[in-house]
C-alpha cells in the first residue's frame, strides 16, 4: 500500500535532484528546469498531504495550482532574461556571468 | 569707639581694594591721581589699623573680636566669611599698612617717568587689599582665597617690567613654584574640614587638641606647612624669591622681604595650636627653617648683586623665624617677622636708592665710595644693617636674640649653635655690601646723587623703625610684647645674659671679619676666592639647585611626557591602528567568497538552511528525549 512517506519520500528525492542541478549544471537552461524540478516536488508534497491529512479540503490542490502558475510565469521570465544575456556574451553558461564579484 | 570700629574693621582691606578699583576702572590714564588714590587709601586703613591696634592692645592681654557671616551654607558643608581680630592680626595690620604706605609713598620717586606707573600703583593697592584680608581671615578657606591673591599680586609685580625675558620667567617661576606649595596648603584645609567639619580658627583651637589620632594629624599638619615653605620660600621651595627680584624694588621691599613673604611665618603662628600639638611637625618646622637659614646664608656670602645678597638675608631670616616657631618660640618668630618687616623693607629701600642713582647698576663691585654722594641712604642702610646684624641695642638684636634663646632653652642646643653660626655670617655679609658698596674703592660711584625726599623720608622713618622696634619686647618694657602675643602651648624663656652677650659678640665679630677682609684688606678677598675655589663656585652658583631643578624637571616632567608620547603613539595608536587592520585584513580574506558565480551563493544558502534543519532536529530530538 503506498502511503504518505512514499509521496513525500519522492518529493524530497526530487527535490534533492532539483538542488543538485542548481547548484552543478552550467548551462543556465538546465538550472532553470532544476529549479522546475524542486517545484514540481513541493507541488507533489501539497497533493499529498491534501490526500492523505485533510481529505476534504482542497487548499493543497489549490496550492499546486498557483505554483503551477508561478512556475509558469518564472519560466517565461527566466527564458527572456536568458535569451537576453545571450544576445549579449553570446554564452548560457553561468560561470561566464560573474561581473557581481570583488 | 571701639563699638563703631572692631565690626568696621573690613574697611580696611576693602579701601585699597576701592582704590585698585577707581584705579583700573577710571584713572589709569592719570598717573598722579592714580597715585594719590593708592597712598590715601592706604594711608586711610593705616589709620584705621591703628585705631584697632588700640582698641585690642587696651585690654589685658589683648581683646578678642570676631565677627563672621555665613557665605554658603549647604547639608554638610558650611563656609564663614569673617574677620578675626586679636593681637596677632592686629600686629600683622600694623606692620603691613605702614609699610605698604612708606613703600607706596617712596615709589613715588623710584618709579617716576615709569610707563606703567598707574597700573604700579593699581597693583600695589590690589597687594595691600590682599594682604589685610589674608591677615584678618578667620578661617582658613577665607585665608587661602587671599593668599591666592597675594600669590598673583606677587606674580604681576614680579613680572611687572615683562619686557625683559628675566622678569617674565621669574615671575612664572615664582608662581609655580608656589603652586607646589598651595597644592599642599589646600589638602591640608580639605583634611581639616573633613576630620573637624570647621576652617574656623576659634573652632580648631578647641577641637584639634583634643584630637587624638596622630596617624592623621601628621600629615595633615605637613600639608598645612607645605604653604609656609612656599610662600615664606623655605628649602627646598626657596627658589623663586631671588629670582622675584627682577620686579622693582619696592616691590622687593613690601612684597618680597616685610609682608607676602612673612604671610607663610604669619600662619603658622595663627595655627601654633595644630602645628604644637603635633612634635612631629614641629620638629620638621624647626629643621626646614634652621637648614634654610644657615643654606641661604652661606649663599649670600658670595653674591654680587646688592639685590640678591638682600633676597638671601631674607631667606635666611625667613629661615630663622620658622626655625624658632618649630622650637616652640611663638612670640620670638611674630618679634622677628616684626622687626625684620622694618629692618629689611629698609635695607631694600636703601638698595633701590642706590640702584636708582647708579641708573640700574645692581653689582656692589661697580659701585664704590657712595657714602659721600648719598649719606642718608648711607646712614639709613648702615642702621638697617646693624639691626639685621643683630648689634644693640637695634631692633633685631632683641628679636634675634629671643629666638636663639628660645631655641637654647628648648635643648635644641644643634639648632642654638646653627643660628649662632647664621647670626655671624649674616653680619659679614652685610658688611661686606656695605665696605665694598658704600666705602669700596670703585670710583663709579662718583656720579651717584642722593635721591629726592620722597625717597629719603621713608628710608629715615624706616630707620627709625628699625632702631626702636625692638624695645617692645626688651626687658626694659617687660616684654610688653609676648603678653599679648603668646601661645599657650609656646614657650616665652626668661632672658639669659649669656645669650645676649655671646650673640653681639658673634655679631660684632663678623663686621670685624668683613671690615678686616674688605675695607682693610688685610686678606685680599681675590687670594680667599682662589683659596677656596670649589666652595666659591658651589657657593655662587647657588648649590647648583636651580641646575638640579632643570635636571629633575627634564627627567620627570619630559621624560614623563615622552613616556606619554611613546604609549600614545604605540598603545593607543596602535590599538586603533588594530582595529582597521583587522578589518581590512578579514575584507581582504572574506571578499574571495563573493566571486559573483550565482551557483556559489545558491550553493551557501543550501549549506545554511542544511545546517538550520541539522540544529532543528537535533533541538526536537533533544526535547523528546
Amino acid at each position: 500500500m503506498i502511503g504518505l512517506p512514499h509521496y513525500i519520500l519522492l518529493g524530497a528525492v526530487l527535490f534533492s535532484i532539483g538542488v543538485f542541478g542548481v547548484l552543478t549544471r552550467r548551462n543556465a537552461v538546465a538550472v532553470l528546469m532544476s529549479i522546475e524540478l524542486m517545484l514540481n516536488a513541493v507541488n507533489i508534497n501539497f497533493v499529498a498531504a491534501n490526500k492523505f491529512i485533510a481529505v476534504d479540503a482542497v487548499v493543497g490542490q489549490m496550492f499546486s495550482v498557483f505554483v503551477i502558475v508561478v512556475a509558469a510565469c518564472e519560466i517565461a521570465v527566466g527564458l527572456a532574461l536568458i535569451i537576453s544575456i545571450n544576445r549579449q556574451r553570446k554564452s548560457v553558461d553561468l560561470n561566464d556571468f560573474n561581473l557581481l564579484k570583488w | 569707639m571701639n563699638e563703631f570700629i572692631l565690626p568696621n574693621a573690613w574697611l580696611i582691606p576693602f579701601l585699597p581694594f576701592l582704590g585698585f578699583a577707581l584705579i583700573a576702572l577710571f584713572f589709569h590714564r592719570w598717573p598722579k591721581i592714580s597715585a594719590a588714590i593708592s597712598i590715601l587709601t592706604i594711608a586711610a586703613s593705616f589709620v584705621i589699623s591703628v585705631m584697632i591696634a588700640t582698641a585690642v592692645f587696651a585690654e589685658e592681654g589683648g581683646a578678642v573680636f570676631e565677627y563672621s557671616v555665613r557665605w554658603l551654607d549647604m547639608s554638610g558643608l558650611q563656609v564663614d566669611m569673617g574677620l578675626l581680630l586679636d593681637p596677632l592680626s592686629a600686629l600683622m595690620l600694623i606692620v603691613v599698612t605702614s609699610i605698604a604706605a612708606l613703600v607706596q609713598i617712596y615709589s613715588l620717586g623710584y618709579m617716576k617717568d615709569d610707563p606703567g606707573f598707574a597700573s604700579y600703583f593699581a597693583y600695589q593697592s590690589l597687594f595691600a587689599a590682599s594682604m589685610l584680608g589674608l591677615v584678618i581671615a578667620d578661617n582658613f578657606g577665607q585665608m587661602f582665597v587671599f593668599w591666592e591673591l597675594v600669590g598673583i599680586c606677587s606674580y604681576f609685580l614680579i613680572g611687572f617690567w615683562f619686557g625683559l625675558d628675566s622678569a617674565k620667567n621669574a615671575a612664572i617661576k615664582a608662581f609655580v613654584t608656589n603652586r607646589v606649595g598651595d597644592f599642599g596648603f589646600l589638602l591640608g584645609i580639605l583634611f581639616l574640614q573633613i576630620i573637624f567639619g570647621t576652617l574656623k580658627f576659634s573652632g580648631l583651637t578647641e577641637a584639634v587638641p583634643q584630637y587624638t589620632n596622630m596617624a592623621l594629624l601628621i600629615p595633615v599638619a605637613i600639608l598645612l606647612f607645605m604653604g609656609p615653605m612656599g610662600k615664606s620660600a623655605q628649602f627646598p621651595l626657596h627658589v623663586w624669591l631671588p629670582d622675584a627680584m627682577e620686579g622693582p624694588t619696592p616691590v622687593s621691599a613690601l612684597i618680597h622681604a616685610a609682608t607676602m613673604v612673612a604671610a607663610g611665618v604669619y600662619l603658622v603662628a595663627r595655627a601654633f595650636f595644630i602645628f604644637s600639638s603635633v612634635p612631629e611637625a614641629m620638629m620638621v618646622i624647626a629643621v626646614v627653617g634652621g637648614f634654610t637659614a644657615i643654606f641661604a646664608a652661606t649663599i649670600a656670602l658670595v653674591q654680587n648683586d646688592i639685590k640678591r645678597i638682600l633676597a638671601y638675608s631674607t631667606l635666611s631670616q625667613l629661615g630663622y623665624m620658622m626655625m624658632a616657631m618649630g622650637v616652640g618660640a611663638m612670640t620670638a618668630g611674630m618679634f622677628h617677622l616684626t622687626t625684620h618687616a622694618f629692618f629689611k623693607s629698609l635695607l631694600f629701600l636703601g638698595a633701590g636708592s642706590v640702584i636708582h642713582a647708579m641708573h640700574g647698576e645692581q653689582d656692589i663691585w661697580k659701585m664704590g665710595n657712595l657714602q659721600k654722594k648719598m649719606p642718608v641712604t648711607t646712614w639709613t642702610f648702615i642702621i638697617g644693617a646693624l639691626a639685621l646684624a643683630g648689634i644693640p641695642p637695634l631692633s633685631g638684636f632683641w628679636s634675634k636674640d629671643e629666638i636663639l634663646l628660645g631655641a637654647y632653652a628648648s635643648g635644641h642646643y644643634g639648632l642654638y649653635i646653627l643660628g649662632a653660626f647664621v647670626a655671624f655670617l649674616t653680619a659679614f655679609y652685610m658688611f661686606r655690601l656695605i665696605f665694598v658698596a658704600f666705602f669700596g674703592s670703585s670710583r663709579e660711584g662718583e656720579h651717584a646723587h642722593e635721591s629726592p625726599g620722597v625717597m629719603t623720608v621713608p628710608l629715615v622713618i624706616l630707620a627709625a623703625a628699625a632702631v626702636s622696634v625692638g624695645f617692645i619686647n626688651s626687658p626694659l618694657l617687660h616684654h610688653i610684647f609676648g603678653e599679648f602675643i603668646n601661645s599657650p602651648a609656646g614657650i616665652q624663656p626668661h632672658p639669659s645674659n649669656m645669650i645676649m652677650i655671646s650673640s653681639s659678640l658673634i655679631a660684632l665679630a663678623g663686621i670685624v671679619l668683613a671690615w678686616l677682609i674688605y675695607q682693610k684688606e688685610a686678606v685680599g678677598h681675590l687670594a680667599l676666592r682662589n683659596r677656596f675655589k670649589g666652595v666659591y663656585t658651589l657657593l655662587l652658583n647657588k648649590y647648583y639647585i636651580d641646575e638640579i631643578y632643570a635636571k629633575l624637571g627634564e627627567i620627570f616632567v619630559y621624560g614623563g611626557a615622552r613616556a606619554m608620547y611613546w604609549f600614545d603613539i604605540h598603545v593607543v595608536n596602535g590599538l586603533v591602528d588594530l582595529v582597521a587592520l583587522v578589518t581590512g585584513k578579514s575584507g581582504d580574506t572574506l571578499k574571495y567568497t563573493e566571486n559573483g558565480q550565482v551557483q556559489n551563493y545558491a550553493m551557501y544558502m543550501v549549506a545554511g538552511a542544511l545546517i538550520l534543519v541539522v540544529l532543528a532536529t537535533m533541538a526536537a530530538v533533544s526535547v523528546i528525549a
